[in-house]
């Protein structure tokens, strides 16, 4: 009897744990379909503000600009981290475990400190703010998420199939190519997923790197609040968590992070 | 894993390793030390050509009783926070990882994690929606109560704490939950056969052996929150005044860079110091 009220009450607070981070997301979806401006209720039907949205040129634009940036930055971080992964994996030598703790930096110091040194080191060698640096900065905030998922996948990888593929005659690049490669693949398509994510959703580095006028989606949103908040905010920030989730879900789909299988 | 042999090797490693690691020196080790080197300045080098060096910016630090004080309380609201992801978190990572088997445990632990890689500009939107006066929270508990409710939470320090909790809530779950679940079934069956309570158990056994899992979740809270300022300022209104957001400050509305540099870098000594007190106890959490 103790046991089962026991667990009951575990699954009720499970439940009120998942009501209180889905039910704000949910509300302003839902806002987001509502006629009134000011969130009256009750809620009445409108697809209004996606309408108007729409037709938000700055919106649009700035839409834009976050998802190439986001795209570039998914190419670069994907491609040196996949690299330095195998390095890694691959090799002993002196200094791989400083390597490692070096990847720890831009994830745990807070992103408010990293933005602003990149601000004023750009400025100093002239790079000034921009796209480019944002790209800068978003590349270097996704390489270790890129490094450590391609690493645990690589982890699980038989360095024997590789010799035995060039004890069959295959070199260097036809292993990495026809072995090593196709078996990491799904690690690899996870980090790029994550990366994608961490600049798509970045909005602290991108803040103190872009060129005001010329920011990316989540700088804008956060300058529309600051100016008081319209409904087309709500039905941009709908769509941008959908699709984030959307991302995530594939991604640790990949990646499978939920422990055992 | 191959030892360096040859030449190629050797070769290999380095056109392998510098690429992204050239990256990180320029985008990220090579700007903070830019930052240390600027905070010791009067005046940007690009802006004016007599430029010098002077301690002033740390000691405004330390004569303005204004910045230590928002320190202290950014310091307090991490505190709080983490605390309340502890309480509200650990408890939920002991149910996934021990009451929950199988493919419902799988879906509920990604239904847990999967806001945190959200947009956390956008869920913090989202509560400024929900709380705001007269909004939706307060609309919807007016059906359980019979008067008029006037909570106020918009652009209160409570308003803060719930957005924030709401952020890094994932984070402590993910950890308990990863060190709950790789303690042995047999250690608590054990324990139980042997006749110890479920107090017991968890006291003795469950908590001391998480512990590790839930310190890392705990410094992952705290070192960002005490370096927020988006939170504040959204959801903070005339309360939401942080260290992060004087910083903040320095770099896109007062112009003063120098000083918004010695800001942030003794942000990160406090940082740097809250993770190597921690270090012993993460170092645990790793292997």
């Amino acid at each position: 009897m103790k046991t089962s009220l026991l667990a009951h009450a575990g699954r009720v607070w499970l439940a009120l744990i998942l009501i209180f981070l889905y039910a704000p997301i949910l509300v302003m979806a839902a806002m987001s379909l509502n006629a009134s401006p000011f969130y009256q209720l009750p809620f009445k039907f409108s697809t209004e503000w996606y309408e108007q949205m729409a037709g938000n040129e700055q919106i649009i634009t700035a839409a834009i600009r976050s998802i190439f940036i986001a795209c570039v930055t998914t190419v670069i971080a994907t491609a040196l981290g996949t690299c330095a992964s195998v390095a890694l994996f691959r090799y002993d030598f002196k200094g791989k475990r400083l390597l490692q703790i070096l990847l720890f930096p831009p994830i745990a110091i807070p992103w408010l400190i990293t933005g602003t040194a990149m601000l004023i080191f750009f400025f100093f060698i002239g790079i000034g703010r921009g796209t480019p640096a944002v790209i800068a900065g978003h590349v270097a905030l996704a390489l270790p998420y890129v490094i450590v998922t391609v690493t645990a996948r690589l982890s699980s990888f038989d360095i024997a199939l590789e010799e035995a593929a060039r004890s069959l005659g295959a070199d260097a690049w036809t292993v990495l190519r026809r072995v090593t490669i196709p078996w990491i693949a799904p690690g690899i398509v996870a980090g790029g997923l994550f990366a994608f994510a961490v600049s798509f959703d970045q909005f602290v580095v991108s803040y103190f790197l872009s060129e005001p006028g010329d920011s990316t989606l989540p700088v804008m949103i956060y300058t529309a609040i600051r100016k008081g908040f319209t409904p087309e905010i709500n039905a941009i920030s709908t769509i941008i968590i959908t699709l984030s989730m959307g991302i995530m879900f594939l991604a640790t789909r990949k990646a499978r992070f939920g422990g055992e299988h | 894993m191959a030892e360096l042999t040859t030449a190629s090797d050797r070769r290999r490693l380095v056109a392998l390793l510098s690429p992204a690691y050239l990256w990180l020196l320029v985008a990220v080790f090579l700007p903070l030390s830019a930052m240390l080197f600027f905070s010791f300045l009067t005046d940007l080098p690009q802006d004016t050509p007599d430029w010098g060096f002077t301690l002033g910016n740390y000691a405004r630090f330390l004569t303005n009783p204004t910045y230590g004080t928002l320190l202290w309380k950014s310091v307090t609201l991490g505190l709080t926070v983490t605390l309340a992801c502890i309480v509200i978190g650990y408890p939920c990572a002991l149910v996934l990882a021990r009451a929950i088997k199988g493919r419902v445990r799988e879906t509920l632990f990604l239904l847990v994690i999967l806001p945190f890689w959200s947009n956390s500009l956008v869920r913090i939107f989202s509560w400024a929606i929900v709380l705001r006066g007269n909004g939706v929270l307060e609309r919807f508990l007016e059906l359980f109560v019979p008067f008029d409710l006037r909570l106020n939470l918009m652009f209160t320090t409570t308003a803060v704490v719930i957005g924030l909790v709401h952020s890094y809530l994932p984070y402590v779950i993910l950890t308990s939950y990863l060190a709950l679940q790789a303690i042995d079934d047999d250690i608590i069956e054990a324990a139980r056969s042997m006749g110890a309570s479920r107090v017991t158990i968890l006291r003795r056994l469950l908590l001391p052996l998480s512990m590790p899992g839930l310190m890392a979740g705990a410094v992952l809270v705290f070192v960002p929150v005490v370096g927020s300022f988006m939170e504040p300022r959204i959801l903070g209104g005339r309360m939401g005044t942080y260290y992060g957001t004087v910083i903040e400050d320095q770099f896109v509305a007062v112009y003063n860079w120098p000083l918004g540099a010695a800001l942030s870098f003794i942000l990160l000594a406090v940082v740097l110091l809250i993770l190597a007190l921690a270090s012993p106890v993460l170092r645990k959490a790793n292997t």
